[in-house]
């Protein structure tokens, strides 16, 4: 592997943009594919595209010969806007799941450091932390569960407009009716608005804190190994 | 707190281009394929470098020394090559994994 290449893969990677060095176990011979520039021109266009998804590293047989595909993706960073009940489960629950969590709250009563050991915990309004020092992107989910509009609204346009691959938003469907109103006037489109998962987590009947910080989480892998699919879904249950 | 995003000081690939960097000669060892059960994932990364240094982990420790070992000679002649490892042969005297399966480490320069 040339220097310049390994160069370039730790360039996408400090980032956090995927990409996949492409050796051939024939040859030594090896290329970056990053994730923003492939196209459906490349040879290895659909293996890529499931490589990027899954993020797994393997070898494949082909063709043209044996490759190795090094996969680099972003580590995956849940924002948990709310330091609540909900949040003092979903945070550790999420470390464990291998996710880098950063909780977010204003009220600097909720915010405390007892309640959130070992979090990274910003007492701060989202807007003086977004994107100024966590920039939101492909690789974020992000989880609103103040219930209070000055404090999960904006968070919620952002990530939306930064393409995170999970957006949620705690809520009953009448709140959430009001939100839809809120964020369009923002000016964000119906599909775009869509795309948030509200009430917040996968259906399985939670209750405590606890069981609905499991039912975000799920829902969060979920969003992250079933990209597409899941978004189809989602798609499905706002048109019927 | 590990980010994730600061890769100079514990991640395999910064240090491969840090010493490369420094100006030392430096291989990449990578874990291509497993069979069975193996102690690190496929892509899992190892830098070694001339003087026999080495960052990461391609088996959790049963047969880093002799990817070092083969490192070096990579270093010197420029051509990759596969190594194979599998269960340790208890009458032969050699490297093996404990953990009854099989792994390919893929083993290059970096120029």
């Amino acid at each position: 592997m040339d220097l310049a290449l390994l160069a370039a893969l730790n360039e996408e990677r400090r980032a956090r943009r995927a990409a996949i060095v492409v050796t051939d176990l024939g040859t030594g011979a090896a290329r970056l594919v990053r994730e923003a520039e492939f196209a459906g021109a490349d040879p290895l266009a659909g293996e890529l595209a499931a490589r990027f998804r899954t993020a797994k590293s393997g070898t494949i047989e082909t063709p043209d010969g044996r490759f190795f595909l090094t996969v680099q993706v972003p580590p995956p960073r849940l924002v948990i806007i709310g330091a609540v009940h909900i949040s003092q489960a979903l945070g550790p629950m999420a470390r464990m799941a291998g996710f880098d969590v950063t909780v977010i709250d204003p009220r600097t009563a909720f915010a405390t450091p007892e309640r959130f050991e070992g979090t990274n915990l910003l007492a701060e309004w989202p807007q003086d932390v977004i994107p100024s020092r966590l920039a939101f992107d492909g690789y974020t989910a992000l989880a609103a569960v103040t219930h209070d509009p000055k404090i999960d609204d904006f968070p919620l346009a952002e990530a939306l407009k930064a393409g995170s691959f999970y957006v949620g938003a705690l809520g009953s469907r009448k709140t959430h009716a009001k939100r839809v109103e809120r964020l369009t006037a923002l000016g964000l489109d119906p599909a775009t608005i869509g795309r948030i998962a509200a009430p917040i987590g996968l259906d399985i009947g939670a209750q405590s804190p606890a069981e609905i910080a499991v039912a975000v989480l799920a829902q969060v892998i979920e969003a992250l190994r079933k990209r597409p699919e899941a978004a189809a879904t989602r798609t499905r249950d706002v048109a019927a | 707190m590990d980010t994730g995003t600061d890769i100079s000081t514990k991640d395999v690939l910064g240090t491969a281009e840090a010493w490369r960097r420094e100006g030392r000669a430096v291989a990449l060892a990578t874990v291509v394929e497993t069979w069975g059960s193996a102690p690190r994932p496929v892509g899992s990364h190892l830098v070694i470098d001339a003087d026999g240094n080495f960052e990461g982990s391609v088996s959790g420790g049963c047969v880093e020394g002799a990817v070092v070992a083969e490192a070096t000679e990579v270093i010197e002649d420029g051509a990759p090559r596969m190594l194979e490892f599998g269960v340790a042969d208890e009458t032969a005297w050699r490297v093996g994994l404990s953990c009854g399966g099989r792994i390919a480490v893929w083993v290059e320069r970096v120029n």
